[in-house]
């Protein structure tokens, strides 16, 4: 006998209190205050970098997003960076918090399904993230459009606009990861910390460390395969993951994030932008990634939570 | 047989580190105020979650107005309040922001909503302070918010868990008043809690439960005479007077008499012979001066039930 009403039932309203709360929230503001004011930072001096150095290329504009000037890193070293530590910040106490606060057998107690509470919560994230990095990223176009005086292409937009998307994406990965922690650990506070360490595990050391374990598993095995299966396996983090698709979508002239064999170059003009979507062909199995991992860490974290125990 | 609103069926709930609840049977019939209790870990909290369907049902049934938690827990919620064990709410919102919350997920109206919680806060006496962030609340007025957001449901079913749990005793008195007035309405009630004597004034019927089985079920004399032995306990102080103690024992339906102090005795009666030990006291050529009937308290059964609960397994 299947179970009555729907899973959604007061999904709606679960999606606009949590939102109303993260957009109040004191939390947010400094985060938003954080992005905001490094992203232009770095955005100013790349503005400044491009000034200096370019004329004739042929995408400026995503030269924005992508240009250092030192000490500075460039925006989207500032976005793979901050990113995550938005999303925890807005994950890490999403169902221990009701917990704690102990309304969570209150709230389950009226006329909903567990699954309308967290999808609530997951989407309530999203959005809010979705919201700051739109805005932020119009911030740049338009300070971009004042500063350089160069509006953009149409591919040059098509390429900002489908990076937004992949960040979104990248934000849904933390976020996930940080709600399912919050469902495994009572405490907030252990929640924010495993996720933290996941996090710093996961974008800088393991990058490093996963040449080291291809050596060690594929002993004896030629060069080749050494950097390919170096290359999978640092393909494990989503911060890696995130890296190659910046690389494809705001470098035109990425043809492959793998090693290039010769057979591939025959025939190619070296230094020539791919068209747009092949650029997003180049980076498709690592959006599709960043989706999955986010669909398999909601869904880790909504059985974990179907199962848990309501009681304090 | 009637029909029972709350119906518990052998309910058990196993865990893997042992049994929390163990083949607990019950019916709570309509209008009723029936009482859940037992020390803290008696299993009255898993009992009322799986009842709500909060909780897996390991065996047996549970059913809420016939249906089963397991299969139509939306049903069940609709109609059932719940009152968890001290109640929390969101300090960042006000009490009517906490029950705008709570009212749309029941899905009323916006018209309705608005109506009901005021009616609702002005019924627990929370009127002055709906505007009030609920961080600036005491335990009291949490307590009460929970009872409003019940009241404002229009439940035809409540389950308060430990609803006076920590409050002091002008607030649990008030606390009681308003689960009174609920009961008045026609709401069926169980209330569960480890604070007798205050409870013994609102239930109709109790259940004892210790170790996730109930140990006794029925109204407060029943248990009292069940645990006690004896049913009623007459009081009697008197000046003066001869041989009082004969005369007193010699009443029928006397059972036993103990004289604690001078000048005071203690019947152990089938019935309630406080008249007639009256007139033997005056009989006796005493003059009477105090007559009291002790009706068994819940607190003296709880206790003569663990004790001579805990006796068993520790002479085996």
């Amino acid at each position: 006998m299947r179970r009555e009403g729907s899973a959604f039932q007061g999904l709606g309203i679960v999606l606009l209190k949590e939102l109303a709360d993260h957009f109040a929230s004191a939390r947010m503001r400094v985060l938003e205050w954080l992005v905001v004011l490094t992203a232009l930072a770095a955005v100013y001096g790349a503005i400044q970098q491009v000034r200096d150095v370019t004329a004739e290329d042929p995408f400026l504009f995503l030269r924005l997003f992508t240009t250092a000037r030192e000490p500075l890193p460039s925006f989207v070293s500032f976005l793979s960076f901050l990113i995550p530590l938005m999303a925890i910040g807005l994950g890490f106490d999403a169902v221990n918090g009701e917990h704690n606060r102990r309304t969570l057998s209150r709230i389950l107690s009226q006329p909903i399904y567990r699954d309308a509470l967290l999808f609530g919560k997951f989407l309530a994230g999203l959005v809010t993230l979705s919201v700051s990095l739109l805005s932020l990223w119009f911030l740049v176009i338009g300070l971009g459009l004042i500063m350089l005086g160069v509006p953009p292409g149409g591919e040059e937009m098509a390429r900002a606009f489908a990076f937004l998307v992949v960040t979104i994406a990248y934000a849904g990965v933390w976020l996930a990861l940080a709600i399912l922690f919050s469902v495994v650990f009572r405490s907030a506070a252990t929640a924010a910390l495993v996720t933290l360490g996941l996090w710093l595990l996961v974008s800088v050391i393991w990058p490093a460390l996963s040449p080291a374990i291809a050596e060690t598993l594929f002993s004896g095995a030629d060069q080749a395969t050494l950097v390919v299966g170096g290359q999978m396996l640092a393909r494990l983090s989503p911060a890696t993951l995130f890296g190659e698709c910046v690389l494809a979508l705001l470098h035109p002239t990425t043809r492959t994030l793998g090693p290039i064999y010769l057979s591939q170059l025959q025939g190619a003009v070296m230094g020539a932008p791919l068209p747009f979507w092949d650029s997003v062909m180049v980076a498709w199995p690592q959006i599709v990634g960043l989706i999955a991992a986010t669909i398999l860490l909601f869904a880790a974290g909504y059985v974990t939570f179907q199962r848990q125990e309501v009681r304090a | 047989m009637t029909t029972f609103v709350i119906e518990a069926n052998g309910l058990t709930k196993r865990y893997r580190t042992g049994t929390a609840v163990d083949n607990v049977t019950f019916g709570v019939a309509a209008g009723e105020i029936f009482g859940m209790l037992g020390p803290n870990g008696a299993g009255k909290t898993t009992t009322i979650l799986m009842l709500i369907g909060l909780s897996e049902v390991s065996a047996g049934t549970a059913r809420v107005f016939g249906r089963d938690p397991k299969r139509e827990p939306l049903a069940i919620k609709r109609h059932v309040g719940y009152l968890p064990d001290s109640v929390g709410f969101y300090d960042h919102l006000t009490a009517a922001d906490n029950l705008h919350y709570t009212a749309r997920l029941m899905g009323l109206e916006p018209e309705v909503r608005k109506a009901r919680i005021a009616a609702a806060l002005e019924r627990v006496g929370l009127s002055s302070v709906a505007d009030k962030k609920v961080a600036t609340f005491s335990r009291g007025m949490r307590q009460r918010l929970g009872l409003a957001e019940i009241v404002m449901k229009d439940a035809r079913a409540a389950i308060l868990d430990e609803p006076t749990n920590g409050l002091d005793p002008q607030a649990s008195v008030e606390l009681l008043e308003l689960i009174r007035s609920l009961k008045t309405q026609g709401v069926t009630i169980l209330l569960s809690s480890h604070l007798l004597d205050r409870v013994q004034s609102v239930c109709d019927r109790v259940a004892l439960f210790n170790e996730g089985r109930i140990a006794l079920m029925g109204t407060v004399a029943d248990l009292g005479r069940q645990v006690l032995g004896g049913g009623f306990a007459v009081e009697v102080e008197a000046q003066g007077g001869t041989n009082v103690a004969t005369h007193l024992s010699s009443l029928p339906g006397v059972r036993s008499v103990e004289q604690p102090a001078p000048g005071r005795w203690r019947l152990t009666c089938d019935r309630d012979l406080r008249a007639e030990a009256a007139a033997e006291v005056v009989a006796a050529g005493a003059r009477l001066s105090k007559l009291s009937l002790d009706e068994p308290s819940l607190e003296t059964i709880y206790t003569r039930y663990f004790q001579s609960a805990q006796e068993v397994p520790r002479a085996a």
